[in-house]
């Protein structure tokens, strides 16, 4: 009771603060550091997913982008995904299944630092292709790669 | 109780990160079978690293991501360090651990 307590008022504190930093133009909402971008998650399309996300689609395909991921998976549920990045740079990693019902999945910023680098488990509704976009040097990347999924992830 | 396994091994100057979070994950898009409601989103949305109070890796992520997720990710330096990982779901829990990174 009283963590769920604390919890409500530590949320509305944090909630009035950046009312009032956004109110006051210090920052611009949808680029608030820390804030889930919900609108490029509740994209349908994949194409305007990427493009609220990253401010636009247009990308090079590269070859310096590997992604791992098996290309059958025996279960949607969890597909193991890698994305490795050689290029000098990257700014951040997104990745991408256009034909599941929300195609954006995850996307991961990286400080400098850090390296083009990315590996987590997604969920595929159906076979497709897992798509990689990476930003570096403020240009776009892609590449993907196609997974065939034999039991679907998302419940049916 | 602790959600957040983790991992944190340095080699060669490069810090490799694998942390296991446990979460149900829906994305809010599955069927209860029993009720044939749907079940509602519950997933993280947010992880964050930091080491030395920097920010290292935000990850922003959907349902669309595996139950119980995994993550890996790498950055150069780190020995000694501390490492501080935090997940936030939509539903605005938080949990977080705190590493040494061997």
């Amino acid at each position: 009771m009283n963590e769920l307590r604390r919890l409500i008022i530590k949320g509305s504190v944090a909630a009035g603060t950046l009312g009032v930093a956004v109110g006051a133009g210090l920052l611009v909402p949808g680029r608030v550091l820390a804030a889930w971008p919900d609108k490029a998650f509740g994209q349908k399309k994949m194409e305007d997913a990427l493009t609220t996300l990253l401010g636009s689609a247009e990308m090079t395909e590269s070859a310096e982008i590997s992604i791992k991921a098996p290309e059958i998976a025996e279960n949607g549920a969890v597909v193991p995904v890698t994305v490795t990045a050689a290029m000098a740079g990257v700014e951040s990693i997104t990745i991408a299944a256009p034909n599941n019902p929300a195609p954006l999945v995850a996307s991961f910023d990286l400080a400098d630092g850090a390296h083009g680098y990315a590996s987590t488990r997604i969920k595929m509704g159906k076979s497709g292709d897992v798509i990689a976009v990476v930003k570096a040097g403020g240009k776009l990347y892609t590449a993907k790669k196609g997974v065939k999924v034999t039991i679907g992830g998302c419940g049916g | 109780m602790a959600t957040i396994k983790i991992r944190a091994k340095e080699k060669d100057g490069v810090t490799t990160v694998k942390a296991l979070m446990t979460h149900p994950m829906e994305s809010g898009l599955r069927k209860d079978s029993k009720s044939g409601g749907m079940i509602p989103a519950h997933f993280i949305q947010e992880v964050v690293c930091e080491v030395g109070g920097k920010m290292v890796m935000n990850a922003h992520w959907s349902g669309g991501v595996s139950k119980n997720p995994y993550l890996s990710f790498k950055f150069d330096g780190g020995k000694g360090e501390t490492l501080k990982l935090t997940w936030t779901d939509n539903q605005g829990k938080s949990d977080s651990i705190e590493e040494a990174i061997g």
